[in-house]
This record gives C-alpha cells, structure tokens and sequence, in this order.
C-alpha cells in the first residue's frame, strides 16, 4: 500500500481509521463518498455562498485529533446538569455509544434505541436503507467529513403503529483533555407509518475543554408518524459544533424539531425538512442566546415537494455583549406543490450595541396557488415597556430581564414535552440577571 | 405631599417646561388642564421618573425627599403612581404576576413581608370588582389585546393594588366612554382621603364632574397661566382656553 499525501490535517490518520473498522461494504463505499468530496472542497470560506457570514478558519486551526476512547475524567455526576426528567438516557461519548453511562430502558418490542455501530452489526439492512440517503455530502463539506468518519452515534428504530411512551433523551458529551479533539457523532433517526417517538437529542461539554463536534442527524418519519424532536446545545464555549439535521417525512406525518441552543463559541445548525408526501405539518422552531463572541447561525431549509402541506418556523435569538447570529431561512415549493402554507418568522432581540444579527429569508416559489408568509425583525428592548415596568417598582434590571424572558418563552411555549419546557423557563431564570423576580413575575 | 419648584425641563434641547410651581397637600385632589402640547405629559412623565427628558432647573420634592434624585421603581416603592396615557402593551407577561412582583418589591422596600399568592389573590379579586374589570384579564398579557377602556381601567385597577401615597393620571379620561369613565372616577372617589394625592391630568372639563378637584389649574406653553377652584374648569369649558391668553399666574 502506498502511503497518499493528504490534503486536509482532518484526514491525517484515516487509513489507520478506516482499517480498524469491520463494518459493512456499502458503508465503507459511502464513507469514501465522503472522504472523496471533503478531500475536494475541504473547509468552506466566506467566499462561499452559503457559509458568508460565519468564518469557520478557527475550527480548522484547532488542530484537534480525532477522540479515541478516553473520557477525560467524565463520569456520571457530571452528566447531571445535562439530564432531563423523565427519559431515558443514552450518552454517547465524543461521539460513540458509553454503555456504562446509559440506562437501559423498558423499550416496546421490535424498537431499538442505542449505538450505531451495534445496529449494524444487528441489524445491517435496516440501517442502511436509510443511512446516507438523506443528508446531501455533496451540498455541504461537513456532511462529506462526517460521513468520511462514520463509525458510531444513536440509532434509534420505532416499527410500524408503535408508540414509545418514554421520551429518548440522546446525550452527546464532548471531551478533551491537553489535545483538542474532534468527533463525529451519526445518528439515524427512523419511525415508521403510524408510529410515534418523543426525542431529545443533546450535546453538553464542560468549558474549558476544547474540542469540535461534527455531527449529522438523519430522521425519517414514515407516512401518518409523529415526531416531537428537541434539539439542544450546550456546548463547552470554548467548543464548535457544526451539525446537519436532514429530515424526511411521508405523507400526512406530524413533525416538530424545537432547537435550542446557548453554548459553543461557533455554532452552525443546517437544518432542511424534506416535505416528500401530502398533508405533512412540519414545525421548525428555535431559541439561541449569545453572549461573549459567541456566533450561532441556522441555516434552514423547508424543501416542499408535495401538495397540502404546512410547515411553521419561529426562530428567536437573545444576544448580549459582541455574540453573533444568522439565520438564512430558505423555502422551496416545488411547482407540484399547491395548497402549500409556509409561515417563517425570525425574530432577534440584541441586548448591547455591539450584537449583530443577520437575517435572510430566501423564498422559491415554483407552484401559483401557495401561501407562503415570511417576517424578520431585529430590535433592542422597548423603552416604554422598561419604564412601564419601572413605574410599578419592578427594577430595571429585573424589568429588562423580564422582557427578555417574555420574548423567549414564546417559543418555549410551543413545547409539548413539559420536562424540557421546565427545564428550559428554570435555565433562563438563573441565566438573567433578577431573574428570582422574573420568576415570580411569569 | 408634592412640592414642585420652578421645574424646567425638556428634550433634545427643546425646553417644554418652563417653570412650573406646584403644592399639593396631604389629602388633596389637584387638576392640570391645558391644550395639546402645554407640557401636561411632559410633567406627568417627568414625576413618574422617564430618563429622556433633561431638568434644567427646579427641584420636586416628595414627602420629604428628592424625587428627582429617585429611579423611576424607587419613586414607585415611596409610593407614586403614574397612571399611563398610553397603557404599554407587554406581550408574555402575566398582568396578575407581574403586579404581584410589583407590589411585592415595594412590601420589600417598605420593610413589610411578601404577599403569598392566595393573599395576593385575593386583594387583586377585590379590587377588579371596584374597576369592574373582568378577571379573565387577570390572566392575560399586560395590556394584550386589552379594548382602550380595558387598558385605562386597567391602570386604575394596578393603581388600587399598589396603593400609592400620590397618583398621577395622565389624561385616563381620554377615549373613554361614559360607563367607563365612571367607573374610573368611582375608583378615584374611593380611594380619596388622608394619606392619598391625586394630581389628575385631563384634556376635558367632563372628567372633573365625576371627580371634583379641590385645585385647578391650567398649563399653557410650559406655565401654569391661572389656578383655581373647580369652578375654573367649568369656566374653561364654556370658554375655551383663550380666555386665560397665556397670562402667567399672579402676573
């Protein structure tokens, strides 16, 4: 075998990667697919369309090796502040499956909730009918580089006509020690006609550590399935996390992603709903608050295929000090797609002179008989709220922090899972300033 | 009570008050009419502590203390009241417990205990029966989607709870119907005696039949052109406010 030079120091050790791997031959065909094209493009630049306002440069001078199996002295008790009532948990380490930090929950028959790497081994054919099928390496570099590392993530299979009871809550957990590290989690999402799951998929990290999560989420929502997916991050601010969630759905399913995040120093969400079959309902919604120099951008894309469907996205973002937000807000109707209602709403509230926020909504209407509806706005608090508020003896500190609660629990609102809703109003209690009173006052 | 001393004050540079001189006693009911534009606002927003505006001159003494050297919350916990012209819509914010925030961090200044919510309740019960407001506004927003009628009584209804020593309505009266206006001035009515100032701030003379003032005055161009008693507003009314011709009080 002949050594190749490598283009990109994100590759440097991947033949000794590849070959420690057994797993099926499609799989290793798709991950050259990726290795292939990120070898090609390698890190997007702001002189790329799609990545203009969020420079990613310093993701690749952090140099990080891939993570191995080492945890950095994470172990249950500090999993704690990540956990959220009532479900179930499966942690996944820098990326891969730690059995010994999850629960091995009372899952109903024919379900599989769990490692990646184990369903393959289990259950190969499932896996791969749908791994890789969704999200587009060609569309995206960071989907090329994750699929060139697939290795291990969640899986998570709900047959036809299930139920899953308990909600899944999918903890990824970054760690590193001296050495940055980087991961690439890949999960697959798949419930099939009529059936229905609640999922949480998380990624945590402690501050201090610096790493780089990239991971890819493919969900598949079978015809008439319902899925209620929160997505948070609250990832180490010393951390990046550039992630791809590809969402397919069938005829008549009932969809709801909810993305939260408030950690990470560069955080980019690319998150694109498929709409393949009629009568879908689709709702993208999203609350990201900033501070420091953090930037948090989410590229949307609301893709509908097929006639009489819905689709809704409120996005807010709260942001302090010099952090940084995009949000590109892109629907398609393709020219079959009549009877279609896109609404899309994006709203930034900027606590200090120094905040940006840029808005682009990106409308392409290709059917006559649609309602598509998109608003933007990006302002600072009402003074006249503040002072009304004052003039009853609310503080000003409590009154702006009230303020700002009220415009970020309206996405909050949305939330059909009370545990995370709870869990959601109590972070942003202890994170604004009074916020004892804003307690008291909501 | 009030003592207000040569107030001058204005925005961007543009002085709107021009010297105002104001003495309102412990128990007593004063009104400030005047046109659009006289500094009727201006005075009510100023009193209620609004940053925007710039005081040139003058002082304004409350009870004893400098009100003009107090945030607008801690004029508010030494117990004034301002009763909007404009009620602020606050989308997501509880117009129960919000004010019971409110109260509470005036109890806290006054050194007395929290109000629990049960307490709390039922104070707010009561005291939206006096304004005749309907208590599934308890429940809404501040302001949200209230009717212009709603949002006044609604001002009168936090007023009752907060139980100020001096209240400050800015033009409550505006825009509001006969029923409702009323019921506004009934909860003036109610709520008059020791203890308590009013300084009612209105565009028209009806307000006055309902809530007989013990002093009258009038603003025109940043003064107070003529003070009297509340034979002036009707006075005023018949005549229109060209009779007073901007002639500075006691000139």
């Amino acid at each position: 075998m002949t050594a190749v030079a490598e283009s990109h120091p994100l590759l440097a050790e991947y033949d000794a990667f590849e070959a420690s791997l057994d797993q099926p031959a499609e799989l290793e065909a798709l991950r050259r697919r990726g290795r292939d094209r990120f070898e090609e493009v390698g890190f997007p630049t702001k002189r790329d369309e799609e990545w203009r306002f969020t420079n990613v440069t310093p993701v690749g001078r952090l140099e990080a090796r891939r993570a191995g199996g080492e945890r950095h002295g994470l172990d249950a008790s500090k999993l704690e502040p990540f956990l959220v009532d009532e479900t179930q948990d499966l942690v996944f380490v820098n990326g891969r499956f730690d059995a010994e930090l999850s629960e091995a929950g009372d899952l109903p028959e024919g379900v599989f909730a769990g490692s990646l790497a184990q369903a393959l081994r289990e259950m190969p054919e499932t896996v791969l009918a749908h791994l890789g099928q969704h999200a587009r390496l060609d569309d995206n570099p960071f989907v090329a580089l994750n699929t060139a590392h697939i290795e291990d993530g969640a899986f998570v299979y709900v047959p036809r006509g299930v139920r899953v009871e308990r909600p899944l809550h999918l903890l990824f957990v970054g760690t590193a020690g001296d050495e940055a590290t980087v991961s690439y989690p890949r999960n697959l999402i798949v419930v099939e006609q009529s059936a229905e799951l609640t999922v949480l998929e998380s990624y945590a990290g402690f501050s201090g550590d610096r790493y780089f999560t990239c991971p890819v989420t493919e969900i598949v929502g079978g015809d008439n399935s319902v899925i209620d997916h929160y997505r948070l991050g609250e990832e180490s601010v010393d951390a990046f996390h550039l992630a791809t969630l590809e969402i397919a759905l069938g005829r008549d399913a009932n969809h709801f992603t909810h993305s939260v995040n408030w950690g990470g120093a560069i955080v980019r969400n690319d998150i694109r709903a498929y709409l393949g079959g009629e009568g879908i309902h689709c709702t993208l919604n999203g609350l990201y608050l900033g501070r420091g120099k953090q930037l948090v951008d989410h590229h949307m894309w609301v893709d509908h295929a097929m006639p009489h469907c819905h689709s809704y996205e409120l996005f807010k973002g709260v942001l302090e000090d010099s952090s940084k937000a995009v949000f590109n807000g892109r629907i398609k109707v393709h020219e079959d797609a009549q009877k279609t209602d896109a609404k899309q709403s994006s709203q930034h509230l900027l606590l200090s002179k120094s905040a940006i926020a840029q808005s682009n909504p990106q409308l392409e209407i290709f059917a006559d008989d649609v309602k598509c509806t998109h608003g933007s706005t990006t302002g600072h608090l009402d003074d006249e709220a503040v002072f009304y508020l004052r003039s009853r003896g609310i503080g000003e500190d409590a009154a702006r922090s009230l303020l700002t609660y009220a415009f970020a629990a309206e996405v909050l609102e949305e939330f059909r899972l009370e545990t995370v809703k709870k869990g959601l109003e109590e972070y942003l209690f202890t994170r604004l300033p009074k916020g004892d009173v804003v307690r008291q006052a909501v | 009570m009030l003592k207000i001393t040569n107030l001058h004050a204005g925005i961007d540079g543009a002085e709107i008050l021009k010297g105002i001189d104001l003495d309102i006693k412990d128990g007593e009911v004063h009104a400030i009419m005047g046109p659009n534009g006289s500094g009727k606002s201006t005075l009510a927003q100023i009193l209620a502590g609004r940053e925007e505006y710039e005081i040139t001159d003058g002082s304004v003494d409350f009870d004893g203390e400098d009100l003009l050297d107090m945030d607008p919350e801690e004029r508010a916990r030494e117990g004034l009241f301002l009763a909007f012209q404009y009620p602020v819509e606050i989308p997501g914010v509880s117009n129960t417990y919000f004010l019971k925030a409110a109260l509470n961090a005036t109890r806290e200044h006054r050194g007395e205990p929290e109000m629990d919510a049960v307490d709390f309740l039922k104070l707010a019960r009561a005291k939206m029966k006096m304004v005749q407001m309907d208590e599934k506004l308890l429940q809404r927003p501040v302001n949200h989607g209230f009717s212009g009628g709603e949002k006044k009584r609604n001002e009168i209804f936090h007023m009752a709870v907060l139980d100020p020593k001096l209240a400050v309505l800015d033009e409550t009266d505006s825009g509001l119907d006969i029923d409702a206006l009323r019921i506004v001035a009934n909860g003036v009515n109610s709520m008059r005696g020791e203890g308590r100032s009013f300084l009612v701030i209105t565009h028209y003379q009806r307000l006055l039949d309902y809530i007989t003032p013990d002093i009258v005055h009038v603003l025109m161009d940043g003064r107070i052109v003529q003070t009297g008693g509340p034979g002036l507003a009707k006075e005023l009314e018949d005549k229109g406010y060209a009779m007073v011709d901007a002639v500075p009080a006691g000139a």
